[in-house]
């Protein structure tokens, strides 16, 4: 039986390939341009205040329930691991370095992925779909400096202290509930918190969660001002959007904790860190 | 006289399909011109590069006897204040009010205090009709008809020297569709603009256009035949004897009827 080119594994992971390097390229197009834009100056204000609003303001429900059930659900999974270690009074350590330089970045940038991310996708596809993008330049405005850049500085700027939300709510939450109902000794909880967790764990999450939030609003702006035709369109936008935003968020991460742990033991070569002081022989 | 726009060899291909081929079209300063054919012959494409919202594939724009191309991005933009464009939807922007969308152009050229600015709102507004207290209004609280207005007003509020007007009647009653009309006429009398108009509304053709161009899709022309099938007045047009030409003026108004009834605004109408 002879296997026609287009269902060729060989031919789809061409096509794969390629469709990769040409979503790359377009994003990397759309970046420098958003780049070349700022040269004609920043945003007014009146035009980045309300979208400071949206991405900031509102997103702070969202982030402190998720948050709060994190750092519960941390302590829930730890300690039964660590009191079989003999190890439940150190749950503050492993909760905490967690939720900072982990989970507090990641999970800031998920919600916001999905809450404002696709929410940018589909608003700036409609404007496009509406000819309101094409407006914008018969106005004598540039679309990406009058769209694009507000939200990319939005998302940048506030992310970090969404992330600071997540982390300090995930960090309470998670104490209360190993003080309150697994019965961890508060003070022990927060001695080890204290030797093993570094501003620098704190500020490598929030360092991360700056990468994170640039690449959601570049990745729903670029989405949003190439969507598609009609409702379809719009909907294929938000949805890759945000697709696109968590594999970038977890690569991302990826790639920023090598970066960032090898920066640590290079500034800091006789550091102790809390995986060292386990036993447990860091990879990298 | 001289040209405000001119395209030469223009083309356009989108998703391997031509769409524009060969496109020359010289549009001279003072006159009013309606683009018309059939659906897919590339006429909204042909007004948008005009006015460089989009960019073509081959061929020379020009605007005001300069080549676009060699344009710094600067200059460009300037100069494109000098077009001014209504679109098919109107294309107000939905998060700002009535005021904020007319002011948008002259707050972005930053060269007039918020008293000019107010001042042109409401004249501009007020030319087409519209009263002042609706500024405050979201689009979507307004009808069609007004959003169009609205949407002409925007545009005027630049003062352009070439208007675009994308199937400007398309959706509309036939009320508001005279009063469109009415305004596109009062614009090129009152300002002296030059007029571009894509439309498949005859009546509108009859009431404002002093030429009117027909473009037929390209996938319908054998080789390198031009797109434009007709290039002259409203009483060539009747008198065409081109079968494309018939069969698109057959369909939506009666030639004979066409060159003979005299343009009638809403006003006289009235």
């Amino acid at each position: 039986m002879i296997t026609s080119a287009t269902h060729n594994p060989i031919t789809a992971l061409g096509r794969l390939t390629q469709a990769f390097f040409c979503a790359f390229g377009s994003l990397a197009v759309f970046a420098v341009q958003m780049l070349a834009s700022l040269k004609r100056g920043l945003p007014r204000r009146h035009v980045v205040v309300p979208i400071l609003y949206e991405v900031g303001v509102r997103s702070v429900p969202v982030v402190l329930i998720t948050g709060t059930f994190i750092g519960m659900v941390m302590a829930v999974q730890t300690y039964q691991q660590f009191k079989m270690m003999h190890m439940e009074s150190r749950l503050g350590a492993i909760i905490t370095m967690t939720l900072v330089s982990e989970l507090g970045p990641v999970l800031a940038a998920t919600m916001l992925a999905g809450r404002v991310g696709s929410a940018m996708a589909a608003e700036l596809g409609t404007m496009r779909v509406t000819e309101q993008v094409h407006a914008i330049s018969a106005l004598g405005a540039d679309p990406i400096n009058y769209l694009g850049v507000p939200r990319v500085l939005a998302c940048v700027t506030l992310i970090p202290m969404l992330t600071a939300i997540a982390d300090s709510v995930g960090i309470l939450a998670g104490w209360l509930f190993s003080w309150q109902v697994l019965g961890i000794n508060s003070h022990e909880y927060w001695m080890y918190t204290e030797q093993f967790v570094t501003g620098w764990d704190v500020g490598a999450g929030l360092i991360k969660s700056v990468f994170f939030g640039c690449a959601i609003a570049i990745i729903a702006c670029q989405q949003g001002f190439h969507c598609g035709a009609g409702a379809e369109g719009v909907g294929r936008a938000a949805t890759q959007s945000f697709v696109l935003s968590f594999i970038s968020i977890l690569g991302l991460d990826f790639l920023l904790t090598i970066v960032l742990n090898n920066t640590y033991y290079l500034i800091w070569p006789q550091a102790v860190s809390l995986a060292t002081s386990l036993s447990i022989s860091g990879a990298w | 006289m001289s040209s405000a726009i001119e395209l030469q060899n223009i083309r356009c291909v989108f998703n391997n399909q031509k769409v524009l081929w060969n496109l020359n079209l010289k549009i001279s300063v003072g006159e009013t011109v309606a683009i018309v054919g059939e659906s897919g012959c590339g006429k909204s494409v042909t007004m948008k590069v005009m006015m460089r919202l989009l960019k073509p594939n081959a061929g020379a724009l020009k605007w005001f006897g300069s080549d676009v191309q060699s344009l710094s991005i600067q200059t460009q933009r300037e100069q494109r204040l000098r077009l001014g464009y209504l679109f098919q939807g109107a294309a107000l922007f939905d998060s700002l009010t009535i005021y904020e969308n007319v002011a948008f152009g002259l707050r972005q050229i930053g060269n007039y205090s918020e008293q000019q600015v107010q001042r042109i709102v409401v004249s501009r507004l007020e030319e087409v009709g519209l009263d002042a207290d609706i500024v405050h209004k979201r689009p979507s609280e307004i009808s069609g008809g007004m959003q169009k207005r609205v949407g002409l007003a925007r545009a005027l509020a630049l003062s352009p020297d070439v208007m675009f007007y994308d199937e400007p009647t398309t959706g509309l009653d036939p009320v508001n569709s005279r009063r469109i009309d009415d305004l596109i006429h009062s614009v090129k009398e009152a300002h002296g603009v030059t007029g571009i108009i894509v439309t498949h509304d005859l009546r509108t053709v009859q009431r404002v256009a002093d030429r009117i161009v027909m473009l037929y899709p390209k996938r319908k022309i054998d080789g390198e035949d031009s797109q434009v099938i007709f290039d002259g007045t409203l009483a060539d047009l009747a008198a065409s004897t081109d079968v494309r030409v018939k069969e698109y003026v057959g369909d939506e108004l009666n030639a004979k009827k066409l060159s003979a009834s005299p343009p009638q605004t809403a006003t006289e109408a009235a």
